[in-house]
């Protein structure tokens, strides 16, 4: 294709009204940022960004209305992890006398922060929805020791998603009607 | 008495070293100031322009930021890099500043201040000192170039000269007329001149801008050839960054680097001046007896205000420019140098010569 190139006018060769469209454009740009205070600069450390809904930030744990971890346990998500940056300790046979032996809740699960490059894969495969990534972007910390977030670390960052079902109670109460609460071992 | 001579003349002598010594240092003092200002002012004017806020974190607005500058600037690792030819590698920065300063000492500040005039050399031919220094600008660049002795710097170094030397004989033809009209060389007479109203419009100041039609030409093409000599937007193909990867500064690094920087930032004041000088009037102001030397300490005081003040002036012009108009192709550089603006300005000196002449016959 070739692209007509017209010759300018006198008026355009003059310059003149190029000089005038650059002005108006600065000022009008001179204007916006110092008179009426609207610059795009965001000044980081004092004032954030707003993220949007829907923002993949640092996936961290969260408990039930009730207080309860919801994690099971299950490790689908340390499996699904592509830089494998979450390690579960399973709690083993024993059983936990605090909540009973109605559902696994982890020993331990650590994230390293360093690792995840925060893809939601984990948060997507869960099938408790213990897991989520929230709307943290900047994690700091003067270690790598310091960036492996342990599960009190995470669930005291992921706060409370509130469970419309309640597994749990049910599970309990079923448990209760079995009358041995906690259920031994065989 | 026979032996009181020679002591008043040795008190005039020491008066008149001690009162000069003052005058550059104090001169100096407030170039070096008014360049770290400058930079200073120049980047919250961008950022201002490009929606942005600039440096504000250092002291108030932002306004420490000069010294925090300077200070990076002295602790860096001055690199030499090991290619580079020496002597004239680290002469060059050096030969950057020079012209600059040099120029300072006839520039015309202020009036009087007590019975010192303030300028430190009232030379009878200051304009012609003026061009002459100021072309030595272009060695500092060239050297810097060649002393490099590696490509981008090169080109940066040819650019600059052959940009350097087209725009000098523009800016020194440009400068004719003024001195047709006014009759003189010395830059103080030259300020004399531009007393009081303009003849055909009493509201307007008699500077040479308004003065007439011819100098007002004038005062556009000096403009014009003043950019490109202070390596300004839509003249700055010598340190093009998107091209050259920084131009001929590109292997500088700690404080030679900032002496390029400052010396360009210098020349820009000094272009200033010398707009400020030559066409708007230098310390004049055709108001409550302004136009005339002070008499008075207070007057003397309010001219160096109103020097500076027109100086900021000229310089927010260099400053604003930058960010309205893209920089031009090299052939567009030469074609406006050398077929538009230096016969316009030849022109326009012949058209002056004549007027006046005609002038001079009724």
């Amino acid at each position: 294709m070739i692209v007509r190139r017209d010759r300018l006018t006198i008026w355009e060769r003059l310059y003149l009204t190029a000089i005038w469209g650059g002005l108006k454009v600065t000022f009008r740009h001179f204007w916006r940022t110092v008179v009426r205070r609207r610059p795009v600069t965001v000044q980081y450390p004092e004032e954030k960004p707003v993220v949007p809904p829907g923002y993949r930030g640092a996936p961290y744990l969260v408990r039930d209305q009730t207080g309860r971890i919801k994690c099971v346990s299950c490790q689908l998500c340390e499996f699904v992890c592509p830089p494998k940056a979450i390690r579960i300790t399973p709690p083993g046979p024993e059983i936990d006398p605090t909540t009973g032996n109605v559902e696994k809740r982890p020993r331990q699960f650590e994230i390293d922060m360093l690792r995840c490059i925060f893809c939601g894969f984990c948060q997507e495969v869960c099938p408790e929805e213990a897991i989520f990534l929230m709307q943290d972007y900047s994690l700091t910390g003067l270690s790598r020791s310091e960036m492996i977030y342990d599960m009190d670390k995470l669930l005291r960052l992921g706060g409370v998603h509130l469970d419309p079902i309640r597994k749990w109670e049910r599970k309990a109460r079923e448990a209760q009607a079995q009358e041995t609460v906690p259920p031994t071992l065989p | 008495m026979p032996e009181s001579n020679p002591r008043h003349f040795d008190t005039m002598a020491s008066d008149f070293v001690i009162f000069t010594l003052a005058k550059v240092g104090a001169a100096f003092a407030v170039l070096m100031f008014f360049v770290a200002y400058v930079v200073w002012v120049e980047r919250r004017l961008s950022a201002a322009i490009q929606d942005r806020l600039g440096p504000n974190r250092v002291g108030p607005f932002g306004l420490g930021q000069p010294i925090a500058d300077a200070v990076k600037a002295f602790l860096k690792e001055d690199v030499v890099p090991a290619h580079v030819r020496k002597v004239w590698y680290c002469l060059a920065p050096a030969l950057v500043m020079l012209p600059a300063i040099l120029n300072l000492a006839i520039i015309p500040f202020g009036s009087k201040l007590g019975s010192q005039p303030m300028v430190i050399a009232d030379l009878n031919v200051g304009i012609l000192y003026a061009l002459g220094i100021g072309s030595l600008s272009v060695y500092g660049i060239a050297l810097a170039g060649y002393g490099s002795n590696s490509k981008y710097p090169l080109l940066g170094g040819l650019r600059s000269c052959a940009q350097l030397i087209s725009y000098e004989i523009t800016l020194a033809i440009s400068v004719v007329p003024v001195f047709l009209w006014a009759g003189d060389l010395n830059l103080s007479c030259i300020i004399q001149r531009q007393a009081g109203t303009a003849p055909w419009l009493p509201l307007l100041p008699n500077w040479f801008v308004f003065q007439s039609p011819l100098t007002a030409l004038a005062f556009v093409i000096f403009l014009v050839a003043a950019f490109a000599e202070t390596n300004r937007t839509p003249f700055d193909l010598p340190e093009a960054e998107q091209e050259l990867a920084g131009g001929y500064n590109v292997e500088y690094s700690s404080i030679k680097f900032a002496l390029f920087f400052m010396g360009e930032y210098a020349h820009m004041i000094l272009a200033s001046a010398m707009l400020t000088t030559l066409f708007l009037g230098g310390w004049t102001l055709p108001i409550a007896g302004l136009d005339r030397p002070a008499t008075t300490l207070a007057a003397g005081l309010a001219h160096i205000a109103i020097f500076l003040i027109k100086l900021v002036a000229c310089m927010l012009v260099f400053l604003w420019v930058r960010w309205m108009w893209p920089r031009f192709r090299y052939d567009q550089l030469m074609d406006l140098s050398w077929r538009r603006l230096l016969p316009l300005a030849l022109v326009n000196t012949l058209l002056t010569a004549t007027w006046l002449w005609f002038r001079s016959l009724v």
